[in-house]
């Protein structure tokens, strides 16, 4: 049970920390990294089995800072909520992995980083990436930290696509997938709103075809504006008017001679986006929704998600929630008829929720419940309680 | 309940796929694992019974049973099974009609209308039966359609639904007695055992 205080709970200072993967990674572009790095955090310790680990994979925006404190800041991790001792994924029984992904602008190789060949960042000339990519990469990582077998990969949206594809590629190294939030593949109207945010990017002058940072320069505004398409996407109406309806932060509607007039989601979107830009990298994004989009579960099974799920040998638990129509309930009942169809184990869950796509991040009592009852299970099969 | 679970429990096979159709807080697929090793999967919409579910290690899916089966393929299922929830059936009939094309067999248990107690109680009350085991007024009761141990029987003959086994289950004096001389008097919860 979780204590009652959160202070007590809290998992406290971490560090982050970061590994020279120094063998050759062939990514599905046909493309070598003959080296990577690789930023990564851990929470609890690695069993004597070598089998209490999971592994968190973060979504298009996300980092390997998913729990606890660093020293100086104030801000937790992005999913600290359900990460620390006592929580749904309880560091006090498991060794949990999170890792900043190749491509990524977070400390790990990507196109922020310089490329031996050229000497210069890499840029635009990062090459594309696939889903299993980020897998490959996270089993190099999973080998140096001397993990035999997952008790479980956990994802929302995109990190959902990697714990699925993990499921299929290593099927003997996963014992749990927790897919959250998430598709076997992006709808046509997901693709739009991808391309879109990139369009935004390339829009911006200061882009430079991808080489802006040779040239001492940001696309901060194309960048901003794909995050502000991209947030509005993320939330549900509902919960925009709630959070802001019509009220104004600046001006006066009725005195028709007040200008400017300013609304609050005016206000909290440029606040939003000027942030995003800020901490993130425009080549990454353009990147990484194109891994988004390029994802496809089943492509390479006969476009069959249940001859796919056939070679899976873990179980699963999959998580919707109602108001997402980014990654919709539906899409998650796709995954789960095509789990049952090809008689895998899995529970399903549709959280009633007004937060959006967003609410894979956020508390929530029943989605607590749920991951902490399914993880719970996960442990005491480890102590070999229900064999 | 305990006693329809041991019918259902002796017309499965082990290491057969299940379906539970509103299967609560999983007791019945928790015990069929245990007995017979089957793989078993509930539908449930009640949050904290899913929430339970997941807890105790059953497969639970959340899915709305009056929304219809169609995601589940034709004979993907050993047998299904529903424990006291058809009378909660918008359109009972059809449920069952879903029931017996995704599974080889299904297995329904459901409270006997017929039963002299709840005939009883309309006749000299004139009221409508709140009894143990129908514990609803009228306006609030889940249970919608009330039938028969009879009605249930001239639903299989009319629909060409096999009857494999039936059994009826009393609990008390005299109907325990009776219940095998005069079913539909004397049951209070029947267990039907179908093929089509």
């Amino acid at each position: 049970m979780p204590s009652d205080s959160p202070a007590a709970n809290a998992i406290g200072l971490v560090e982050t920390k970061t590994v020279d993967i120094e063998q050759p990674l062939v990514l599905a572009c046909g493309v070598t990294l003959p080296v990577h790095r690789l930023a990564y955090e851990t929470y609890g310790e690695l069993n004597t089995q070598r089998n209490n680990g999971i592994l968190i994979c973060h979504a298009l925006s996300g980092d390997h800072h998913a729990a606890g404190i660093h020293a100086g800041e104030s801000r937790p991790g992005w999913w600290d909520h359900y990460i620390g001792p006592g929580k749904p994924l309880d560091s006090d029984k498991f060794f949990i992995v999170s890792v900043n992904n190749i491509g990524s602008c977070f400390g790990s190789t990507g196109p922020t980083t310089i490329n031996p060949e050229t000497g210069q960042p890499w840029g635009a000339d990062f090459p594309s990436l696939r889903a299993r990519d980020w897998v490959e990469s996270q089993k190099l990582l999973m080998e140096h930290l001397n993990i035999d077998c997952w008790a479980a990969v956990v994802g929302g949206s995109l990190g959902g696509m990697q714990a699925m594809r993990w499921s299929l590629e290593h099927p003997d190294l996963v014992k749990n997938a927790v897919v959250i939030a998430s598709s076997m593949k992006l709808t046509a109207q997901n693709i739009a709103f991808n391309e879109i945010a990139r369009r935004a990017i390339k829009s911006d002058p200061d882009f430079c075809d991808g080489n802006y940072l040779q040239q001492n320069k940001a696309p901060l505004r194309g960048l901003a504006l794909a995050r502000m398409i991209g947030h509005v996407t993320y939330l549900s109406d509902e919960l925009m008017g709630q959070k802001f309806g019509r009220q104004l932060r600046i001006g006066d509607l009725v005195d028709r001679n007040a200008d400017p007039v300013e609304f609050q989601v005016e206000s909290y979107l440029n606040y939003q986006g000027d942030k995003f830009s800020d901490s993130f990298d425009a080549n990454s994004y353009i990147l990484i929704t194109k891994m988004l989009d390029y994802f496809d579960l089943s492509r390479e099974y006969n476009n069959d998600p249940v001859e796919a799920f056939a070679h899976a040998n873990c179980n699963y638990l999959v998580v919707s929630f109602s108001s997402d129509w980014r990654f919709a309930p539906e899409r998650s009942r796709e995954i789960t008829d095509a789990l049952l169809a090809a008689g895998k184990k899995v529970s399903y869950v549709e959280i009633e929720s007004d937060k959006g796509h967003d609410a894979f991040l956020l508390p929530n009592q029943r989605y607590e419940d749920a991951l902490r009852g399914y993880l719970n299970r996960v442990a005491e099969q480890l102590e070999g309680q229900h064999p | 309940m305990t006693q329809d679970y041991s019918f259902i429990s002796n017309w499965i096979a082990p290491s057969s796929k299940v379906l539970d159709l509103g299967c609560g807080t999983g007791d019945l697929l928790l015990s069929l694992q245990k007995k017979h090793n089957i793989l078993g999967y509930g539908l449930e919409i009640d949050p904290d019974s899913i929430t339970q579910c997941i807890a105790r290690g059953v497969n639970v899916i959340e899915q709305d049973l009056n929304k219809g089966l169609t995601n589940f393929a034709d004979h993907s299922f050993d047998t299904v099974v529903m424990t006291q929830a058809l009378q909660a059936m918008r359109y009972p009939h059809l449920v069952l009609d879903e029931m017996l094309l995704i599974g080889e067999q299904c297995i329904i248990t459901f409270p006997n209308f017929g039963n002299w107690r709840t005939r009883a109680y309309l006749n000299f009350r004139g009221r409508m039966p709140v009894t143990k085991q129908l514990a609803y007024q009228w306006y609030d009761t889940p249970n919608i359609h009330f039938f028969t141990y009879a009605d249930f029987e001239a639903l299989c003959l009319e629909r060409n639904i096999n009857i494999l086994h039936r059994q009826c289950i009393a609990e008390h004096f005299p109907d325990r007695q009776l219940k095998s001389l005069w079913p539909n008097l004397f049951t209070q919860t029947a267990v039907y055992h179908l093929s089509r």
